[in-house]
């Protein structure tokens, strides 16, 4: 792990919570759960710090209780620091700027005193969509090598019949400079898409956040990548690893229900590159006489006494006797009780159930239950 | 900044634990693995925080690397405060020349000027090796309540195994009377816990008197508690009546690992007004595979389990592949077992490789002489190669 403490990290947690409003109604994107224990913001600030960065400022904008909790000092991710650190920053954070931000480089006006006081030359830039385990050092180096004003981190993506809308398709030539960038475009078979990860000097992004201020020109990508592509040098990082992108109740779903496969899981979570979370202090997990469990992810703290199938199971997740529990994804602190049927099933936090209940849903639209419902 | 604490703990972590054998050749006993993602300390440091307590001496002396690197500056357990915390503390040396801790009394008595920074009424000495959730405050409250000098936590055992402890004998009022350690026939059934409560500034003349007296032992239980006895100071009997088990040996260890999978056991590890805090090492969630097999047993995270297990205690990080069988058995953290092992009845250490086809251990009922049944145990980082044998009361060390 090299330090790299030149370069401040910023995070956009809340960007895309209207992708999917049902699991941001009570937080934002990046305080979402994902894959049994983690929160989609902890993919990001995790590769960041593994990458050596140690100052990291996160963007939010509204329902950010849970994030703040989630985040706390920054210790889990060794980012409670006196130099650099963790740094929340909320809307309405600066005297300048509108307070409530559109885009990307509106949200970067109204917290550039925190960007300007940081000693940094180059930012990273991230949002909470994309889970995947990026090593922005190399990005870093590309980004020098290549002389590049702006270097964009793309993935191989195939359009298909479950493609969500809001892709940006970025199209590189032979030295990986970007020819064109091409917003939510209807395409067929497969291309590179933009990883919602960007890497700058400061002093680049300073001149971006002052012209979009000034022209009213808010988005990163439509402002400035699409119409500027001729003018600057704008270059692809061809991320080659594993990725899963969050646009959809379905698509998280999908991407959750991806991490059965071990090829998934592996190139996720890297020995050597760990995705840092807060801990629960939970017990291990207790499985009972009767439990059958079958290619599931289960977290800590969990109690099976059913059986529980291709699903992933958060912390403290209980299951009772005679449940069946199928292509499920059940967050913190479900209950499901004696008895019951869950096939394509989406709890949010702290979900209940009597016993005997049945709830189906199917893979291509599964069933969504609210935080603390009683069912 | 206040300097005074009413109340801090010390906890005597330095013991060998000679008798886990091939588990303590490396650590200390203290820091030996238990319950999935513990180690044994994390019940006595989680008990000091859940009771109030933020101020604990953690005494080492032998091997202290593991259990120091464990502890760190306390976090895990709420201990790293401003003022107080967590402290660990090493024999060191002084102008008069250096000595190891001689016995339980001498460890407290190298250490009263950390005691004395704190100027405590009262200090509670704890030991590192037993498993058991109590509230200190509720000691400390009796201790209060009955004007004592000495306070010691007694647990009522069964009359047939009195003799292997400590045993008090009260009068009404809970006052001790008598201390008679491992009595051959023992008069009551208040076996000591190795915890006490103590006034400090009766302690400390006592500790201060012992080190001089120059008896040899400097023992809580053999010196300390006696003389207080002889010069009638205040002593009482705090009965506790939760989970409490010793795990200084291989089979209480096994047994004291077992007992979480009995639904009559009362420790509970799901508790969240007294949870047992451990040092995390961010691993992902078990993955539990296609043909896995699981029944009544505890799995911790990091693990991927493909084979069969059944009565069992999983340790972080543990690989069981397709085909191998683990029954009534404790896998320490990072062990793989390869396909076609048969792990019954055995304790493997961290790290460990058993080759595919091994066999470790072996249940009650598959022997014909009972008195060769024993649990077998393979110590940290052993490689067992495919198709070897360890037989049960084997102790392994070294790689087969």
């Amino acid at each position: 792990m090299g330090v790299n403490n030149n370069v401040l990290g910023l995070i956009f947690a809340s960007l895309h919570d209207s992708a999917v409003v049902e699991l941001t109604k009570k937080r934002t994107m990046g305080s979402v759960m994902f894959g049994g224990r983690y929160r989609l913001i902890d993919f990001p600030l995790s590769n960041m710090v593994n990458s050596g960065i140690t100052e990291v400022g996160v963007i939010t904008k509204s329902n950010y209780g849970s994030l703040l909790d989630h985040l706390g000092t920054g210790r889990e991710w060794d980012l409670a620091r006196k130099k650099g650190g963790l740094n929340l920053l909320p809307p309405f954070s600066q005297s300048i700027g509108e307070g409530v931000y559109r885009g990307r480089l509106e949200a970067l006006n109204n917290v550039w005193n925190f960007v300007e006081y940081s000693n940094c030359e180059y930012v990273v830039l991230a949002d909470c969509d994309f889970v995947a385990n990026v090593n922005f050092a190399e990005v870093i180096k590309q980004h020098i090598e290549t002389n590049a004003d702006i270097t964009v981190v793309c993935g191989k993506y195939t359009y298909s019949e479950d493609s969500g809308s809001g892709v940006d398709v970025i199209e590189m030539d032979d030295t990986r400079r970007i020819r064109s960038v091409l917003i939510d475009p209807q395409l067929s078979g497969e291309c590179n898409i933009c990883l919602d990860m960007y890497v700058m000097r400061k002093d680049f992004l300073a001149k971006l956040v002052k012209d979009a201020a000034s022209r009213n020109q808010p988005s990163l990508i439509r402002d400035c990548l699409q119409a500027r592509v001729n003018e600057f040098n704008f270059m692809g990082y061809q991320f080659d690893g594993y990725f899963s992108r969050i646009d959809s109740v379905k698509s998280y779903y999908q991407a959750n229900l991806a991490l059965l496969k071990p090829e998934n899981r592996n190139a996720l979570f890297l020995p050597s590159a760990p995705i840092y979370t807060k801990t629960g202090d939970n017990g291990p997990v207790k499985y009972g006489l009767e439990s059958k469990v079958k290619n599931s992810l289960i977290a800590d703290g969990c109690v099976i006494e059913g059986t529980v199938e291709n699903s992933i199971l958060f912390r403290g997740v209980k299951v009772g006797r005679g449940s069946v529990v199928r292509n499920c994804v059940l967050m913190q602190g479900t209950a499901i009780a004696n008895n019951c049927q869950l096939t394509s099933v989406i709890t949010d936090k702290n979900v209940t159930t009597e016993d005997g209940r049945v709830l189906t849903g199917s893979e291509s639209y599964p069933v969504y239950i609210g935080k603390n419902a009683k069912l | 900044m206040n300097a005074k604490k009413k109340v801090i703990a010390m906890l005597l972590a330095g013991g060998q634990g000679s008798r886990l054998y091939a588990l303590t050749q490396n650590v200390a006993k203290p820091a030996v693995p238990y319950g999935g993602k513990y180690r044994i300390i994390d019940f006595a440091l989680s008990n000091c925080t859940n009771s109030g307590i933020d101020t604990v001496g953690v005494l080492t002396q032998y091997q202290p690397l593991v259990l120091n690197e464990y502890i760190g500056n306390g976090q895990p357990w709420d201990l790293d405060r401003m003022y107080g915390g967590v402290h660990v503390l090493s024999p060191f040396e002084t102008k008069e020349g250096a000595d190891w801790f001689q016995g339980t009394a001498n460890a407290i008595y190298q250490n009263m000027r950390f005691i004395e920074r704190y100027d405590p009424e009262y200090v509670i000495i704890l030991g590192g090796d037993h498993i058991y959730k109590m509230d200190y405050s509720k000691l400390v409250e009796f201790h209060e309540k009955n004007h004592s000098d000495g306070t010691i936590a007694v647990i009522d055992v069964p009359m047939e195994e009195a003799s292997r402890f400590g045993i008090m004998t009260c009068d009404a009022e809970n006052r001790v009377v008598r201390f008679t350690e491992k009595p051959k026939e023992p008069e009551s059934t208040l076996a000591s816990m190795g915890i006490y409560c103590f006034t400090w500034s009766k302690l400390k003349k006592y500790l201060i008197e012992n080190e001089n007296a120059n008896t040899g032992s400097k023992d809580f239980g053999k010196d300390i508690i006696p003389a207080m006895l002889q010069n009638k100071e205040r002593l009482f009997a705090y009965t506790f009546d939760g989970y409490w088990k010793d795990v200084g040996t291989l089979d209480s260890l096994w047994e004291a690992n077992m007992d979480l999978l009995s639904p009559s056991v009362p420790l509970d590890l799901y508790d969240r007004s007294w949870k047992v805090y451990a040092r995390h090492n961010n691993m992902p969630p078990q993955y539990i595979g296609e043909n896995a097999k699981i029944e009544n047993s505890m799995i911790t995270e990091g693990s991927s389990i493909s084979g069969e297990v059944d009565f069992s205690v999983i340790f972080s990080g543990v690989t069981i592949e397709e085909g191998a069988v683990v029954n009534y058995s404790i896998l320490m953290p990072g062990t793989v077992v390869k396909s076609g092992a048969v792990v019954e009845y055995a304790i493997v250490g961290e790290n460990c490789v058993v080759g595919s086809g091994a066999k470790i251990g072996i249940s009650p009922e598959n022997i014909e002489n009972r008195d060769d049944w024993g649990i077998a145990v393979v110590g940290h980082n052993v490689t067992i190669s495919a198709n070897a044998v360890v037989r049960p009361k084997d102790i392994i060390s070294e790689n087969v």
